[in-house]
């Protein structure tokens, strides 16, 4: 497929199939997202995981589809009846948009938008109107504490994400994806600038509601959130919308961080060598966030805004400071890529010793041994 | 943070604005009530403003049903207060009606009683660490992590007695059975895994930078307060107080054998959950010193009891050092084959009884790992 050529010359119908296509492939690729995070999980926990269903339990997410599929869709008395039945698909739609614009290998899209980083930003802020609808719809005080925490938390972790993905696109000097990713043809942008992906990486998780800042549907205090009053289709819609929501901003990451279809041989070694490149460098990072959800704790809601609103959106100012600097003198890209890094190491640096410093958690390891000493 | 809040926070009423605080019911379906307890929550915003905790969803009638049974068939109902660790109330239940009744326990069924006691206890400390992990939202891992050493003693429970939550093992005047072969090569063996347990805890938690953030200066408890409200066990040595039945009021084998009671200092959560891990440690000391000093062979019930036990008329106060802190049993006995009033006190739910105090000023999430650390037993609470 080129986006130059569209199918049958109508250009609608083109990207009306382009879009089922990926609509198609996306939820073919949730399905085992959600098989892959259970097998994952299971092995981090010392367990199987799904095993019954089909071979190694590969069909374990249709079953589960199916049962959903076929129970009762729920709706509580006191709910707010459009708002209620609406919300999942206001959550739904905008992680689908997204991926209107990412480019899974050379020319392999739904539309080669020129804004796209532009494009994604947009569209991403939507997500929160669904979680809010479900959270004030519901009628139930945990989905409004969970609802509200998600606005929180998503409004404010919105601001040092874009302005990561903005210190990328100065760099790169275009807002269009498939140009970001032909740039890093020969390096990925996490060498030159490597503070920003661990700033995105960051409000990724958050956006994500993954651990440890899995808040808003924090099963141990408010058993579900903003669905807990979702049964059947919708509440899978919601699962869909997250897993999909992984996967997009995994793609994006990849695109915008790691180089996307282009990074090692991508325009010699052809398409499939491309596609193979994105889909791995997104499982890489998915795989990373499962990885973070099986071990981290959670974090308290105002840990989170401190973190979010006194740490990162300042270290994220002053990257954009810096790179303006760079960039209005000319000064070579090498320099700022070492300048980036020494930032980046100082930053995680300052971020662990602080959690060192603050709670002296090396010192406790290993003391309940020596009981006299148990505080040390 | 203080406990008793003089003004409240956050509130908006000055700009004409006007918050009213919302009520959360959590429980007795939830998943960190452990069990069928119940609170309800004020909240303004985030934070809490009071609680209110009810119990009696799990009430068995377990005193009562004491009363109308005889003293051996009465046995099984006591596992199942602490359900966690059934042979340490079995253990309590027996000795309070030895202490009545005067009968005198075989030396080898005193040691193989403490070692099932501290089986126990290490047992139940593994659910606390499991549970608070999740309570904290360690997605099932540290769950999962407890739950490895606690089958495994399970297993040990289940060659030894037949059963494995429930074991009834302890008798009134010893055990039921002697131990089966090669039992000191399993139980060294489960005690390995213990240890193992504990350190990969304490590589999950305690060095985790985001749990002792949580944890740390969270409700503290000084000692005037753990002393006023009641609180024994670990939530008492977390002040700092060595206050532990084993050794303020010894029993059974506990003076002959070496083992050091664990303090914290602040009464946090964090020095409740320390105080646990360097417990279960000790715990696997003090079995390891039995497997090491107990009689080889002899017998494990008296063999002088008679068929139907009658206890005569007396009174008695029995404590015991429970996991959750002081487990123990009032009886009085009126000269029949039955009780005639068989008291507990159960250490959870005094512990418990203090919830409130620790909660009001506390976020909505501290609340709910708060009362995680607590370590409540809802079979005990509810008796």
């Amino acid at each position: 497929m080129d986006f130059a050529d569209p199918f049958f010359g109508i250009s609608w119908l083109d990207a009306l199939i382009r879009l089922v296509i990926v609509v198609g492939v996306m939820t073919l690729v949730v399905m085992y997202l959600i098989y892959g995070e259970r097998k994952l999980l299971g092995r981090f926990q010392q367990r199987k995981g799904p095993s019954y269903t089909g071979p190694a339990g590969l069909f374990q997410s249709f079953a589960d589809a199916i049962k959903l599929v076929g129970k009762e869709d729920l709706r509580p008395r006191n709910a707010d009846r459009w708002v209620f039945e609406f919300a999942p698909f206001a959550a739904f739609i905008p992680v689908f948009v997204i991926l209107v614009t990412l480019p899974f290998a050379q020319d392999w899209g739904v539309r080669n938008l020129g804004l796209g980083l532009f494009f994604v930003f947009a569209v991403l802020g939507l997500n929160i109107v669904g979680i809010l609808m479900a959270g004030l719809g519901s009628g139930n005080k945990y989905a409004l504490l969970g609802g509200v925490r998600a606005a929180a938390q998503m409004i404010s972790y919105e601001i040092p994400l874009v302005i990561s993905l903005l210190a990328v696109a100065m760099v790169a000097g275009t807002l269009n994806l498939n140009e970001i990713v032909l740039l890093q043809e020969n390096r990925p942008f996490v060498l030159i600038q490597p503070l920003a992906f661990v700033i995105f990486f960051t409000a990724m998780l958050s956006e994500l509601h993954r651990a440890p800042f899995d808040i808003p549907v924090a099963e141990s205090e408010i058993s579900g959130g903003y669905f807990i009053e979702y049964s059947g289709i919708r509440w899978s819609m919601f699962q869909l919308t997250e897993y999909a929501a992984l996967w997009a901003f995994s793609i994006f990451g990849a695109v915008v961080f790691l180089g996307g279809w282009a990074f090692p041989f991508g325009l010699e070694w052809g398409w499939g060598w491309q596609l193979f490149l994105t889909i791995f460098k997104s499982f890489f990072l998915i795989f990373l966030v499962m990885w973070m959800r099986a071990t981290v704790p959670r974090l308290r809601i105002d840990q989170l805004m401190n973190f979010c609103w006194k740490v990162l959106i300042e270290v994220s100012f002053l990257l954009i400071i810096v790179n303006g600097f760079f960039l209005y003198y000319g000064w070579s890209e090498t320099i700022l890529g070492l300048v980036n890094w020494a930032g980046a190491i100082v930053f995680i640096g300052l971020v662990y010793s602080r959690g060192i410093r603050r709670s002296r958690a090396r010192e406790y390891v290993g003391t309940y041994r020596n009981p006299e000493a148990a505080t040390p | 943070m203080t406990v008793w809040p003089d003004t409240r926070e956050g509130t908006l009423d000055v700009g004409g604005f006007e918050t009213v605080d919302m009520t959360i019911n959590v429980g007795p379906q939830h998943p960190s009530t452990h069990g069928v307890f119940r609170m309800v929550l004020t909240v303004d915003g985030e934070r809490v403003v009071d609680a209110e905790p009810y119990i009696g969803y799990l009430h068995r009638g377990l005193e009562k049903l004491t009363e109308n049974s005889d003293y051996r068939q009465s046995m099984g109902w006591w596992d199942r207060t602490d359900y966690l660790a059934g042979m340490c109330c079995e253990g309590a239940y027996c000795m309070a009606v030895e202490k009545l009744a005067g009968i005198e326990v075989p030396d080898r069924a005193e040691y193989i009683r403490v070692i099932m006691m501290e089986l126990s206890r290490i047992n139940s400390h593994f659910m606390f660490f499991g549970a608070f992990g999740a309570d904290l939202g360690s997605f099932g891992t540290s769950f999962v992590y407890g739950w490895r050493e606690r089958e495994r003693i399970y297993d040990l429970f289940e060659e030894v007695a037949g059963d494995r939550m429930f074991p009834t093992y302890f008798r009134p005047g010893g055990l039921t059975m002697d131990l089966p072969d090669n039992f000191e090569h399993r139980c060294r063996w489960v005690l390995s895994s213990v240890r193992q347990g504990l350190e990969d805890f304490d590589g999950l938690l305690t060095g985790n930078e985001i749990f002792v953030e949580r944890c740390r200066d969270l409700s503290p408890v000084t000692q005037e307060q753990a002393i006023n409200w009641g609180l024994t066990g670990p939530m008492i040595r977390a002040t700092g107080l060595k206050w532990d039945i084993r050794r303020a009021e010894p029993y059974s084998i506990y003076p002959h054998l070496k083992f050091e009671i664990p303090v914290g200092r602040q009464g946090d959560v964090f020095d409740r959950f320390m105080v646990r891990m360097a417990e279960a440690y000790q715990s696997s000391r003090i079995i390891e010193q039995c497997l090491d000093e107990m009689p080889r062979s002899g017998l494990v019930l008296n063999p002088d009891l008679p068929t139907t036990l009658r206890v005569p008329a007396g009174e008695c106060y029995l404590r015991t050092e429970g996991t959750k802190g002081e487990y123990s049993v009032h009886a009085i006995s009126d000269g029949s084959n039955k009780a005639y009033r068989m008291k507990l006190r159960s250490p959870a739910f005094c512990n418990l009884s203090a919830l409130r105090e620790m909660v009001i000023g506390t976020y909505v999430a501290d609340a709910i790992i708060i009362l995680g650390s607590l370590d409540i037993v809802l079979g005990e609470v509810d008796k």
